[in-house]
């Protein structure tokens, strides 16, 4: 049995619908993410399970009982607020203490769970302090310790890193996954950044218009996206309009307008004459300065059109003799500047037979 | 460059000195004047057919707080005083709270009706609004008692309190609620963990604002209490219109402005040792 088990759930404000008949289920000790743009209904999700808000239709169970009706300060579940809402009139310990003062834990526990939780979010010297004389990740931290302290079944997170600098919230990202390891508890996290929930989730759920347009761990989402929505939110990606010529268990032969034949990886219900779009990632693609002497079974005559450096890597952006626009990632990693293209360069952009995803319309 | 700026530093010097000289001189003249002229008439004898004696005959005198310490009815008076002010101050904040935060939980466009209907009372004269108490009061057989001082003191000044309260209450963010009730924090709970420690300074602004005109106030005692109702303010008006002995009135009123001094420092001293921002 999952621990948290959501049944055909809606959610509907007036007319708008803003969970669709949505069923999950989330494994004790997993780092579950909801990741979808605003709007999409993670966050009504995370509030229904908080119990801030009820379904319409549907159930929530938590270790296979329905929590319906039993009020967010009756379940065992705790909240990592966006805007953190740390109580400013509580120091950082008054803070932490205070779910454990709400259980009515015995003095010398709170005082020693307090202190444990301190030292796990490494505040051992912040104990004292008052939230306005914390910096952002300080806070951030004050916040996860509150919400961990008195051990809740789930914690929902609600875009805590949100409001972090890009720096900060790297390293707040490495921390999030060391101290969910250390704890075990259950997390649910929400966010739109879907960098942020490849770095940190156990599996993911894709939301949109209040529907899950898929659900697996990162590397599945992002190697093999179910549909374009899902392959267009996650990363960057390349769409190619294509048809399907002949479709065999060795894989597709696509015909793409103005490019010719393009060789595919296979796709069991593709039958020959089915629309589609081909979704490749950047750095699949292989640039060549040789536009005659092509190594890879799939390869277009193109021109650069510009590129970003990033040091790492460096992203270019070839405009293909029919027109399309594609873009191919190149690592910085060879010697010297050999494989600097230049803008206005004649290239090949190619990839491997069993490169890409095809997406049926 | 140096130049520039002192020269900037010197315009912004002037600006500064007409902004402030006009208030200035009005506070001077019309409050440290008059307050000095008072202290300085606290040390006099007073005249014959009142106002004070002349200087040169009768000199300079502790007469009038000798008078003050040594009688008892004054400390009584000064006690009572005190009592109602503080009866006054804790049922006005009994009465606002609710009021304040009912007003802050309503919509935008009706919190800013209930907040216009909570001043509209200044709109007509506080003479006439006592004189209506009156009207109410007297056929309940109220008039004239205790209670009926009580219940004027509260009504003119219940306002005072709202306004600081609901402006503090209404800068709380409302996901410190969410986060104690996510915490498994009661309703009770939440009210006395959360939302009251973080009004206190918005209960303690009404307090003053409360507390200290209700200690100085002549009129609601006088029109609405009986005989016995009494209080400083009264006392001090009696001494400058009816016993003529401006002296007594004087040091009265220096008296119950150390007081009221010592309570606001002590009050603003709360407020600040709570180590909020």
């Amino acid at each position: 049995m999952a621990l948290l088990e959501i049944r055909k759930i809606t959610r509907r404000f007036g007319k708008l619908e803003a969970v669709k008949d949505v069923s999950l289920d989330i494994e004790a000790g997993e780092f579950f993410t909801l990741l979808g743009p605003s709007g999409c209904g993670k966050t009504t999700i995370l509030r229904m399970i908080a119990g801030f808000d009820e379904p319409d239709e549907g159930e929530i169970l938590l270790d296979g009982s329905p929590l319906a009706g039993t009020p967010p300060e009756k379940r065992p579940v705790h909240t990592v607020f966006q805007s953190y809402a740390l109580f400013p009139h509580l120091t950082v310990a008054g803070n932490i203490a205070f779910p454990l003062e709400m259980a009515g834990r015995s003095r010398d526990e709170i005082r020693r769970r307090t202190g444990e939780t301190l030292a796990l979010v490494h505040l051992e010297d912040k104990g004292d302090a008052f939230p306005h004389e914390l910096s952002g990740g300080q806070k951030q931290r004050v916040a996860l310790a509150r919400g961990l302290v008195n051990k809740p079944r789930l914690l929902l997170l609600d875009e805590p890193l949100g409001a972090l600098d890009a720096k900060l919230r790297e390293r707040m990202q490495g921390e999030l996954i060391a101290l969910q390891r250390e704890v075990g508890v259950t997390f649910v996290f929400v966010t739109h950044a879907q960098q942020e929930a490849l770095a940190l989730s156990h599996r993911i759920a894709v939301m949109n218009e209040g529907r899950i347009e898929q659900l697996d761990v990162p590397e599945v989402l992002y190697s093999s996206p179910k549909n374009r929505f899902v392959a267009d939110f996650i990363g960057t990606i390349n769409l190619i309009a294509a048809d399907v010529v002949e479709s065999t268990r060795h894989g597709l032969r696509l015909s793409a307008p103005g490019l010719g034949e393009i060789a595919a990886p296979a796709l069991m219900q593709a039958k020959s004459g089915t629309h589609g779009t081909l979704a490749i990632r950047p750095e699949h693609l292989r640039i060549s300065p040789h536009a005659e002497r092509a190594e890879l079974k799939n390869h277009f005559a193109g021109i650069i059109g510009e590129y970003l450096y990033l040091g790492d890597v460096t992203v270019y952006k070839v405009r293909l003799d029919n027109g399309l626009l594609i873009e191919a990632l190149a690592t910085n990693a060879g010697p010297g500047r050999a494989r600097f293209h230049e803008i206005g360069n004649r290239v090949s952009v190619e990839w491997r037979h069993d490169a890409g995803v095809f997406l049926q319309n | 460059m140096p130049a520039s700026s002192s020269r900037t530093d010197k315009g912004g010097r002037l600006t500064r000195w007409l902004v402030t000289l006009p208030p200035a001189l009005f506070l001077v003249v019309f409050f440290l004047i008059p307050a000095l002229i008072m202290a300085a008439a606290s040390f006099r004898e007073p005249g014959e057919f009142g106002g004070l004696a002349p200087l040169a005959e009768r000199g300079l005198s502790l007469d009038a707080y000798r008078f003050i310490f040594d009688d008892v009815i004054y400390a009584w008076i000064f006690a009572k005083s005190f009592a109602v002010a503080g009866l006054t101050t804790l049922l006005c904040l009994v009465l606002a709270y609710p009021l304040a935060v009912l007003i802050v939980r309503s919509p935008k466009r009706q919190r800013d009706l209930f907040v216009l209907l909570v001043i509209l009372p200044f709109a007509s004269n506080f003479l006439i609004r006592i004189y209506a108490w009156m009207i109410i009061l007297g056929p309940l057989d109220l008039l004239y008692r205790p209670v009926a001082v009580i219940i004027g003191m509260v009504y003119v000044h219940l306002p005072f309190m709202i306004l600081p309260l609901y402006t503090n209450l209404e800068k709380h963010d409302p996901a410190l609620l969410e986060a104690a009730q996510d915490l498994g924090a009661s309703k009770w709970t939440r009210f006395w963990r959360v939302t009251w420690p973080l009004s206190l300074p918005g209960v303690l602004s009404g307090a003053a604002l409360v507390f200290i005109p209700v200690l100085g106030m002549f009129a609601v005692p006088e029109l609405l209490g009986g005989t016995g109702d009494l209080l400083i303010g009264n006392l001090i008006k009696e001494q400058f219109l009816d016993n003529r002995d401006w002296p007594l009135g004087a040091a009265l009123s220096l008296v119950l402005t150390v007081v009221v001094l010592a309570v606001a420092g002590v009050s603003s001293a709360l407020t600040r040792s709570r180590g909020q921002p």
